[in-house]
């Protein structure tokens, strides 16, 4: 017999329910309201009584409505056919929605429970299995999509029987495993995994040992983030967060992305539906949308369901990951997660920690971002979570609850600065407050060494050391004047406003300089480092500004030429003939 | 819709604070309205038999014998066609002489649009002020506000963008309104001729201020109707949501809540973002545009009700005073509209972006100049050509007294960049140079 309860008490979307049997953390439950049923998941139990957060508009809800307990967690369905789906925080399928509003109560089903697919088996009768192991193979696309022993099962199996390559279902069943105690488990092509829990059915979590490429000059070259590595990025409003998370979402190197817009714009959900399906994955040459499931929590839906979109989000991520995919999360914003936490926390009276937020707002935020990362499969092959989230700072000061527990979790900082906006100097990210603490892993800089130049970390370095000493000169002449400093200031300076406008400027825009590979990479933080090595001679300041602008410009239009283009490599002689 | 076969009435209040009473009831619902002593009231929470309701009008004067009816059902708006050219109340009444509506009635505050219904925004709303057409352009849709401090003449410059934009209807939600600027909307609307076009739902600093968390839902049920329903373009202009918001704050402030940053509510994102986010371009090309006030103290944008307009509005307008041409312009460093890249260039003239950033690029050189002026520097020949563009820029573009159309402001931008640069400064393409430089 399943718990019931009865509604005692309603605040907002915080409901007391009393309980008439055991009820468990975090368990789902419904609440039956004037014919329709609202989900809604227990955040607290003191004797019989639950508080639980409803995920809906608690209008009408009254004392006495009866409520009914899962005897689970929140879960999603994973299988195949995530891919290219646009859910919202509870895994509804938005597009099977009839309605122009979203109904309360109304819940449809994530996958699509007709759709044939093309199934090959990997396994035999008699082989020995346990969870995550790959029973077999549906292509989703182009996308080989293994399905898997379920994450739940515990121990070893024995495969009883699988069925033979052709065609089925989701709901079939497609093997039969044996367990110990002699029973047979039937095996579909859908599993549930509870989101809040995360997955770790594999062999081990090594450290991350290469990097992801995302085609923004500022992150690979300058604070490069690892495959299965995390990073986030924090910026006032209206410093281009969103168009560098689209950016890395466009053009990042990885197979499948989820992009979790969590509390956030619904016209920006509305743009990535209208562009994705046209635009073009560079890596595989598909459209972008094959490779991504977007979950879809805007501002103005339910809160509590918006703490649950970025759990479910990286709950798909995992499953992804255990296909041995390289898997990317965006999240915009982390914050407003941890608004939604505030709001509860608030509503249950529980004493406040720094600007009324939860006092465990670090450990929510670390645990959630320890479940990225690099894992070895059971088979031996390796798959990836690499996550980026936004953070949204009050009133812009980094100096607040959010930014300073997410500093403490995630491994990349790319500071947005309100200054560089300002000034239009695309991607804003701060050149000197930015960092990816993956530069001092000795295996990046082995990987990076092989893969990109020998060497290459300690250019990196050095690229960085002559914009911070181009800042204290530019200070110093912003004091001094013009006049009032030595040329070599001067030339500090400029060498500095080079690397700014060549390498961390970067025009999201433009066709061409919106993608830049490694390569290309490469060959330009070489050539700018080489022109910084030089020592020049002006007769005035104004010259030393005339000679740098130009050769600014020079660098700027090989940016926009098509990689090794006739274009490119007439600017690239000009540029040698001002430097020799 | 809830049959009404026996309304439950108490007597008993026991407790009473500034906006809340609280009583013990059986069978209340969340949200529903009920009458305190004649006075409209809300249930915000409930604790077993504990009933707490917001009453909008304040409590002066409620005695603990009051009387309380609950009405079963939130607040409602009779939608119809009937709504255009009236003026209402908070609760919907009629505040203009005029006969009740008659229409159905529907929730305030409904459910969101799915995003996955929605539609890209794409159709330019012209203003004729070059501040907004010309460097943030408006596209239907689009939620922005004004930043502006409160000297500032921010309901005048609203209002003439509501009259010059080409909407099916116009829908004013004022709270605190000065009594004056209400009059002002009345006869600015009147002498338009616009009234057939226009709904008002009007709280002004004679109300009380908790009647004023009704208006926006209010305003935006009835844009929901004719949008929706009827497929109509539905200008909304909501001001002044900093006094909504502190609105907000007194509310949960005697409901015992922790405040957060600067004294307001946790869930103020939440609660502002359900107000913008109606915003919507819908398929049939209905649409509602939402064009906000924010007032600023002091300019304060890291306030927290400035900031988490920011965060949820697609772009700002930043009025300020020009000291150099004693005009109020439309500051072209601190506006953005978000949504402007949609159209440019492809609903206006094809130099329209190039043309934008140049302008703004070189009255960024002109603060420069300014900044260095200051400071005791000398000034290059080019440091006075900028000044002396911006001064004009300032007053022919930027100010919020221009109406002119956008390819006249494109042609008076190439004028400027003609009169005081070569074409190399301007560092626009070599082709659109050729085909609109004014030699």
């Amino acid at each position: 017999m399943s718990t019931k309860g009865i509604v005692k008490g309603i605040v907002s979307n915080l409901v007391t329910v009393q309980a008439d049997g055991p009820v468990a953390e975090n368990e789902i439950c419904y609440i039956l309201s004037g014919g329709t049923r609202l989900m809604a998941e227990v955040i607290k139990v003191n004797g019989d009584k639950a508080s639980v957060q409803v995920f809906e508009s608690t209008r009408g809800l009254k004392v006495g409505d009866q409520v009914e307990f899962e005897g689970k967690m929140l879960e999603i369905s994973l299988g195949p056919g995530l891919l290219s789906s646009v859910y919202d925080g509870l895994q509804n399928n938005l597009a099977t929605m009839e309605s122009v509003f979203l109904k309360r109560g109304e819940y449809t089903d994530p996958l699509d429970r007709e759709k044939l697919w093309d199934f090959t088996p990997l396994v035999k009768p008699g082989d020995k299995v346990s969870a995550a192991d790959w029973l077999a193979q549906v292509k989703e696309g182009w996308l080989p999509h293994k399905i898997m022993v379920p994450f739940s099962f515990k121990g070893i199996f024995t495969v009883k029987s699988i069925k033979e390559a052709g065609q089925y279902k989701v709901d079939e069943v497609i093997a039969v495993l044996g367990n110990d105690a002699g029973e047979d488990v039937p095996v579909t092509m859908v599993q549930k995994w509870p989101v809040k829990l995360a997955v770790k059915a594999y062999r081990e979590k090594p450290r991350p040992n290469r990097i992801m490429e995302t085609g923004v000059r500022v992150i690979d070259s300058f604070n490069p983030i690892a495959e299965g590595g995390t990073g986030f990025i924090p910026g006032p409003f209206g410093c281009g967060k969103t168009v560098l998370q689209h950016a890395i979402a466009k053009q990042g190197d990885a197979d499948v992305i989820v992009m979790a817009a969590c509390g956030e714009r619904a016209n920006e959900v509305v743009e990535i539906f209208t562009e994705f399906p046209e635009l073009i994955d560079p890596h595989t040459g598909r459209r972008l949308m094959e490779r991504t499931t977007i979950i879809c929590n805007t501002s103005n839906m339910p809160v509590a369901a918006r703490e649950a979109s970025v759990y479910t989000a990286m709950t798909i991520c995992e499953y992804y990951r255990a296909m041995g995919l390289k898997c990317l999360l965006l999240a915009d914003s982390t914050s407003r997660w941890a608004q939604a936490l505030r709001e509860m926390s608030n509503r249950m009276e529980e004493l406040p920690g720094a600007d009324a937020f939860p006092v465990d707002l670090s450990a929510i935020i670390s645990n959630f971002y320890s479940r990225a990362g690099m894992v070895v499969l059971n088979n031996g092959q390796t798959g990836a979570v690499t996550f980026i989230g936004t953070v949204s700072p009050a009133g812009g000061n980094l100096k607040e609850p959010v930014t300073e527990s997410t500093k403490k979790a995630a491994r990349c900082f790319y500071a947005l600065e309100q200054n560089r906006a300002d000034q239009k100097r695309y991607p804003a990210v701060g050149p000197l407050e930015s960092y990816s603490k993956y530069l001092d892993y000795p295996e990046i800089i082995e990987y990076l060494d092989k893969t990109v130049e020998p060497g290459w970390t300690g250019k990196v370095h050095t690229a960085k050391n002559l914009v911070r000493r181009g800042k204290e000169a530019s200070e110093q002449i912003n004091i001094l004047g013009d006049d009032g400093v030595p040329m070599s200031y001067h030339i500090n300076f400029w060498k500095s406003e080079l690397i700014d406008f060549v390498i961390l400027q970067q025009d999201a825009f433009d066709t061409i300089d919106a993608l830049c590979p490694m390569e290309r990479q490469r060959y330009m933080l070489d050539l700018v480092l080489e022109i910084c090595k030089k020592d020049f001679e002006f007769e005035d300041f104004e010259k030393c500004r005339e000679f740098f602008k130009n050769l600014i410009n020079q660098l700027r239009q090989m940016n926009y030429s098509a990689w090794q283009s006739e274009q490119f490599y007439s600017y690239n002689d000009s540029v040698k003939k001002l430097i020799a | 819709m809830a049959t009404k076969a026996y309304q439950r009435i108490y007597t008993k209040l026991e407790g009473i604070t500034k906006a809340t009473v609280s009583l013990r009831a059986q069978g209340v619902s969340n949200d529903e309205l009920a009458v305190v002593d004649g006075r409209l009231a809300q249930v915000v929470r409930i604790k077993g038999d504990q009933v707490t309701l917001q009453i909008f009008s304040g409590t002066e004067g409620i005695p603990t014998n009051a009387e309380i009816t609950f009405l079963g059902e939130p607040p409602t708006l009779k939608v119809s066609e009937q709504l255009s050219g009236r003026f209402f109340d908070a609760y919907g009444h009629p505040i203009d002489g005029g006969p009740e509506i008659d229409g159905e009635e529907r929730q305030i505050g409904g459910p969101s649009v799915n995003p996955y219904k929605r539609r890209q925004p794409s159709q330019l709303i012209p203003t004729g002020i070059a501040g907004i057409d010309l460097n943030n352009t408006l596209v239907s849709g689009q939620k922005i506000p004004f930043f502006a401090d409160p000297d500032q003449p921010y309901n005048q410059v609203m209002a003439d963008v509501a009259l010059r934009a080409d909407v099916d209807k116009i829908i004013l939600g004022g709270m605190g309104l000065s009594n004056d600027d209400y009059l002002f909307f009345r006869h600015s609307f009147e002498a338009a001729g616009a009234l057939d076009k226009i709904i008002c739902f009007i709280n002004t600093t004679e109300n009380p201020p908790v009647e004023r968390l009704l208006v926006p839902d209010m305003a935006l049920t009835a844009a929901e109707y004719f949008a929706v329903d009827k497929n109509e373009k539905v200008l909304v202009l909501l001001t002044d949501m900093t006094l909504y918001a502190d609105a907000l704050s007194i509310v949960s402030n005697r409901m015992d809540q922790i405040p957060s940053k600067d004294s307001m509510p946790g869930s103020l994102y939440s609660d502002l973002a359900k107000i913008y986010e109606k915003a919507v371009q819908l398929p049939t090309d209905g649409s509602i545009t939402i064009i906000a006030v924010t007032t600023l103290n002091d300019g304060d944008i890291t306030h927290a009700i400035p900031d988490n307009t920011g965060y949820i509005t697609e772009g700002q307008l930043f009025l300020r005073a020009d000291s150099d041409t004693g005009k109020v312009i439309i500051d072209p460093f601190r506006s953005l509209s978000r949504l402007k890249q949609l159209v440019q260039n492809k609903k206006t003239r094809e130099d329209h972006s190039q043309v934008m950033n140049a302008s703004v690029r070189l009255y960024a050189d002109a603060q420069n100049a300014k900044t260095k002026l200051e400071n005791g520097f000398d000034l290059s020949d080019y440091d006075h050509r900028c000044l002396a563009y911006a001064k004009d820029y300032a007053r022919e573009l930027l100010a919020i007294d221009v109406n002119i159309s956008i390819t006249e402001m494109l042609d008076t931008a190439w004028k400027l960049f003609a009169k005081y640069f070569s074409p190399a400064e301007t560092g626009i393409k070599q082709a659109l140079i050729d085909k609109y430089w004014k030699s």
